[in-house]
């Protein structure tokens, strides 16, 4: 038996190209009958993979008559091609260029807390830059005893230190405010990754130039062609921040500043500056653009919180969404992350009937400080409408909004610092969809 | 015992932190004033680091009009999904509020430190200290911040204006507005009565217009 599975399906699909709601339903219809042997999973964007009942038992599949390739075939691995639906997407319709753009983490394919770099969501003011590394400087000027300049060479003699966090942009799930608008757990909340970051505490950088008295701030300035800059209160950058140079074991990628970025735990994404150029001390904050017309957040009463740093727990369930509907009766994972900038993920409940009732989640794998925290819910499906929620507690007793709690204290245009609880309509068929319910 | 105890626990501490330094690792060199000025641009709203120049509303107009209204208007309206640099006064409580500098932006020294790193976009720090007062002056004129035609910015006057939604904005206070989402024990059971779908998401091929269309730049 085989099943031809969807070309650029809800599963992703292809860059640019949207996948409409009837290639959601025949694709969901089709997965829903499959016994098993003839099922088919992955597929690239735009070539359907077919299964092959010659490679499935009782026969001898192809792959264990001839050799593989050898070991020079890939001085740099990449996934499989059956796995080339697993990417990055953005939205084209959300900014005016893709220079000053953002896109999203194919949240619904990964698995455990770590981000791999290549599917880190992506967002930039004026490209990612180019830097040749060995040109790039890091100043530090201001308040300082003495401005200093230093080369990459110079940061990586410094003590270094291996940190796990999430970076979340704090317009994730912002076109959220309004209701349910985008179809799938990428668009709704993959502006958020999870990595091992290598490098050395702010602080020790800070202390080769000395720190004036009156310190207080400071600028973090990036050397693209936004010239990126966000101020950060002193305390913070004393206290957890790094100016880091690897990400999950290898050099940080382009696209995530390479070859330097700073590192905020728990704090709105653009404050975690990328291709890190100049650090400036400072007595006060400086308003800049990023933090006066963007990343502040408009209330109702048309007055504007500033300098709203913290991420607030936050979660979400993402398979089953969208771009993974059901395709099984009975036993199913239910699999999703939880992340705080509050401290660590305490508990995680879940709903399958819209928040009437609620069971605990049994979280699996580390449980770090301002880290994504993996959840999984087994649970058996036989075609009942769901209405499925996830609500993350932490370490400091926060537990994560409604969306109508959120509104009714933020109004609906702070674009920014939406953490209110996503929930996925399934239908009988194992369609799923983004919902807003009372 | 206990003594003991507490030294082992003080010394992983100690080996758990990041680590610190007494003293200077000789890492890196001064920077000379040369290098400092040519890369420290950045302006604060009191005026701190504006460099010496000046421009006024009708050679900013002339700027404006080559460098910057392909995106974003001849008279700063915005063009597509450009952001528009004018407009807007009054409308930050409406439902749809209409976000500029003249109807949000707080000090007028950022739109000089913006605009001199970020703009033009795809041809950043092109723009020379005269051209950034002129446009500034021009941005100002345009959004009623000064209804002086013949303003003149430079480095003594520009932190000096006054923008209409200066006062505002306020610092961060959900730790105590939203004080209720601190709640240790959260509903399990029978928690609802009634569920509806209020709402369902539109597929992604539905484009909303430019102007009611959330946001990300």
């Amino acid at each position: 038996m085989t099943d031809r599975v969807r070309e650029n399906s809800g599963h992703g699909g292809h860059p640019g190209r949207r996948p409409s709601r009837r290639q959601l339903l025949t694709t969901t219809a089709a997965g829903l009958v499959v016994a098993g042997t003839g099922s088919v999973h992955a597929q690239s964007p735009r070539k359907p993979v077919i299964a092959n009942a010659k490679n499935q038992p009782p026969n001898v599949p192809d792959w264990s008559k001839v050799l593989g390739d050898g070991v020079a075939a890939r001085p740099y691995g990449t996934p499989s091609k059956y796995e080339a639906h697993v990417v990055r997407q953005d939205v084209e319709w959300l900014t005016a260029s893709r220079e000053s753009s953002v896109n999203f983490t194919p949240l619904h394919e990964l698995d455990g807390i770590i981000t791999p770099n290549g599917l880190c969501f992506e967002r930039h003011h004026g490209g990612a830059a180019r830097i040749n590394p060995l040109d790039h400087r890091l100043m530090v000027n201001g308040l300082v005893d003495k401005p200093m300049l230093f080369t990459i060479d110079d940061i990586k003699r410094f003590p270094r230190v291996n940190r796990i966090h999430f970076l979340e942009c704090a317009a994730n799930t912002g076109m959220e405010w309004r209701g349910a608008q985008l179809n799938g757990c990428q668009f709704t909340h993959g502006m958020v990754h999870n990595v091992m970051y290598t490098g050395v505490p702010l602080k020790l950088i800070l202390e080769e130039a000395g720190l004036k008295p009156n310190a207080r701030w400071l600028l973090l300035e990036g050397a693209d062609s936004a010239g990126m800059t966000r101020s950060l209160p002193l305390e913070k950058a004393l206290k957890d921040t790094l100016v880091a140079f690897k990400m999950n074991g290898e050099a940080l990628r382009e696209e995530q500043g390479y070859p330097l970025r700073v590192v905020v735990p728990g704090w709105e994404g653009n404050l975690w500056v990328k291709w890190l150029r100049r650090i400036e001390v400072g007595d006060q904050p400086w308003h800049t653009r990023e933090e006066t017309s963007k990343y502040t957040d408009l209330l109702a009463d048309g007055r504007s919180r500033r300098f709203t740093y913290i991420m607030d727990a936050k979660s979400v369930v993402t398979n089953p969404s969208p771009q993974a509907p059901l395709r099984y009766k009975g036993h199913n994972v239910l699999t999703g992350l939880a992340w705080s900038g509050r401290g660590t993920i305490a508990r995680v409940d879940v709903s399958l009937d819209g928040g009437r009732n609620w069971r605990t989640a049994r979280i699996d794998g580390p449980v770090l400080e301002a880290s994504l925290t993996r959840f999984y819910v087994e649970f058996d499906w036989q075609g009942e409408e769901l209405l499925i929620q996830s609500r993350a507690m932490d370490s400091t007793g926060y537990v994560q909004p409604s969306k109508a709690e959120l509104r009714k204290v933020r109004g609906v245009n702070s674009i920014y610092h939406n953490n209110g609880m996503q929930t996925w309509l399934v239908r009988a068929n194992g369609e799923t969809e983004n919902v807003e319910i009372s | 015992m206990s003594r003991f105890r507490e030294v082992v626990v003080a010394a992983l501490v100690v080996f758990a932190a990041a680590p610190a330094l007494a003293e200077k690792l000789g890492l890196g060199r001064e920077a000379s004033p040369q290098e400092v000025a040519a890369w420290d641009i950045d302006v604060r709203p009191d005026g701190q680091g504006l460099p010496k120049g000046s421009g006024t509303v009708a050679q900013g107009e002339e700027i404006f009009q080559t460098q910057c209204a392909a995106c974003h208007g001849e008279f700063g309206e915005g063009k597509d999904r450009w952001p528009a640099v004018a407009g807007g006064l009054g409308s930050l409580k409406n439902d749809r509020p209409d976000k500029t500098v003249g109807s949000f932006w707080p000090y007028p020294a950022t739109i000089f430190d913006y605009v001199r790193r970020a703009m033009p976009f795809g041809n950043s720090q092109s723009l020379s200290p005269d051209e950034l007062y002129a446009l500034t002056a021009y941005i100002l004129f345009l959004n009623d911040v000064s209804k002086d035609p013949k303003l003149e910015l430079d480095e003594r006057n520009l932190a000096s204006l006054k923008m209409p939604n200066a006062d505002q904005f306020y610092d961060d206070d959900r730790e105590k507005t939203e004080r209720s989402f601190w709640n240790r024990k959260p509903c399990m059971k029978d928690c609802k009565s009634k569920i509806e779908v209020l709402g369902r998401a539109r597929v992604l091929d539905v484009t909303p217009e430019s102007k009611t269309a959330p946001r990300v730049d």
